[in-house]
């Protein structure tokens, strides 16, 4: 069977490197793109986020990218966002005072924390799956495996039913979020050795699973 | 029922640090008598296999040619290593560090270029974001004036005396820094007229994400972290800290993220020459009630 051909959004920063790499491991071949155009022939979208809130949002709406993802998600279509790729879903941002794509309610904050918290959340921390055992959550243990961190901001959202996964750092924050065939985290996967991996090779096979059904 | 990290803290990251010299990796002792101690690609493989936490591949003498090899290794272990690499040494520009992050590395490290020229460190943040921007410092104590038998004089954490540093410490040019600790660039050969805590707090200013902290006294010692420079670094700034130098026991690891309040330890030697594995380095924090990330069995 041919390998699902992914769209890895590149907004223009490079360094893409280790994210495509890591998706290849996973099984999937990989297109980078810098516009929408041909993402219609690939199974999903990736969007690594990268660099700052307001240089990445004005990239997006730039390039037409913003509401390609918007139309995307709107129609179920698989998509996994990372780091930024998650922030960038909510509806407001405080890094830069913007407002974001606005795909989910909710909003992005920096962490308030005490003096002994470093801030960025940087290195290894637990994510808690909620929803007991899924596809998605394959080969993981549900509340003890650790992800690579790095952030000085963090999803808020009321709506609970679009949690994933939360971490602790100082308090719980929203680590990962699902929705239908739309995933996103806060950690980087393709920076998280075998159990970051162990995620995308489950989002790849259930990519295989959906071309079937 | 789940069970989130002890504190609520994020896990303590143990770094092995590569010394690259035209592609293969080297580590000094106080940074000469090199010795050979194989192919980066293949080290970063196997302590990925252990459970580090993060790789740091330093290289030691950046000509532009060596850059090029550098670049191939950054790219080698990017493709085969899911964990973040952070490079440094000898990247002076804007366009270095663009050439470095697009090769696969996370971060890049600034030590000498950001002395010379600390617009670099805001330069670089603005384009790549502050978590790419890692500053490293090496720091170094100052010599007891002549005259003073020691009584309040500063110790070397190994207890010699540090006037066996002969790199030119107190020079009569540069008058004294505030916390005793003073910034050297070029490898610690060169003194700056640069407080080391000074200088932290000013590079995060300028946007650097972590810190990189080398004791120039104790690296290469094997008697220990200088845990006072660590915390007094630490306490100064909000982003984290790498501790470096001096590690030879793994007390020492614990010493320094306890009481030096480190975010992260940078270690070579004890780790390259099989002293301790990783993974016995991880159990022992993790008995001494540090959070870390134990490692799974190899893949």
């Amino acid at each position: 069977m041919d390998s699902p051909l992914i769209t890895v959004i590149d907004p223009g920063m490079g360094n893409l490197h280790s994210v495509c790499r890591a998706w290849e491991r996973a099984g999937a071949e990989i297109r980078l793109a810098a516009s929408p155009d041909g993402v219609e022939e690939t199974a999903a979208l990736v969007f690594p986020g990268q660099g700052g809130m307001s240089h990445c949002m004005a990239r997006l709406e730039q390039s037409g990218w913003a509401q390609t993802i918007k139309d995307w998600i709107a129609q179920d279509k698989p998509f996994f966002g990372i780091c930024l790729g998650l922030q960038t879903l909510f509806e407001h941002s405080e890094e830069g005072n913007i407002k974001a794509l606005g795909i989910f309610p909710g909003q992005v904050k920096r962490f308030q924390l005490g003096r002994e918290y470093k801030i960025p959340h940087m290195g290894w921390n637990a994510a808690r799956f909620r929803g007991g055992e899924s596809p998605m959550t394959q080969g993981l243990d549900l509340s003890r495996d650790q992800f690579y961190f790095v952030h000085s901001y963090h999803v808020t959202t009321d709506e609970e039913s679009l949690v994933w996964c939360e971490t602790t750092y100082g308090y719980d924050f929203v680590s990962g979020i699902a929705r239908g065939n739309c995933y996103a985290t806060q950690y980087h996967p393709e920076k998280s050795q075998a159990k970051g991996l162990q995620i995308y090779r489950n989002f790849v096979e259930s990519l295989e699973s959906l071309s079937h059904t | 029922m789940s069970e989130p990290t002890p504190t609520g803290q994020v896990s303590v990251r143990i770094i092995p640090c590569l010394d690259v010299h035209a592609g293969r990796v080297v580590k000094g002792v106080n940074f000469v008598n090199l010795i050979d101690a194989g192919d980066p690609v293949e080290q970063a493989k196997a302590y990925e296999a252990q459970g580090a936490d993060e790789l740091v591949f330093l290289d030691i003498t950046a000509s532009s040619d060596e850059r090029a090899i550098m670049r191939d290794v950054v790219e080698r272990t990017a493709s085969e290593c899911f964990m973040p690499v952070t490079v440094g040494g000898g990247l002076r520009t804007v366009e270095d560090i663009r050439t470095m992050l697009n090769a696969g590395a996370d971060k890049v490290s600034l030590n000498t270029a950001a002395v010379k020229n600390p617009q670099l460190i805001k330069d670089a943040a603005d384009i790549f974001g502050n978590q790419c921007i890692v500053v490293a410092i090496d720091a170094k104590r100052e010599v007891a004036p002549p005259g003073n038998d020691g009584g309040a004089a500063p110790i070397a954490p190994d207890g010699r005396c540090p006037q066996e540093n002969t790199a030119g410490s107190n020079s009569p040019a540069l008058p004294p820094v505030a916390s005793g600790f003073r910034v050297y660039t070029h490898g610690g050969r060169t003194p700056t007229g640069l407080d080391a805590v000074a200088w932290a707090k000013e590079v995060v200013r300028l946007g650097a994400g972590e810190i990189l902290l080398t004791s120039m006294d104790a690296d290469g010692t094997k008697v220990g972290y200088d845990i006072e420079l660590t915390r007094a670094v630490s306490e100064a700034v909000e982003v984290p800290v790498i501790a470096s130098g001096g590690a030879g026991t793994l007390d020492h690891l614990v010493d320094v993220l306890k009481e030096g309040k480190a975010s992260a330890v940078l270690a070579a030697s004890i780790f390259h020459f099989g002293t301790y594995s990783i993974r016995e380095a991880k159990e022992h924090l993790n008995a001494a009630g540090l959070p870390v990330r134990l490692p799974v069995g190899s893949d």
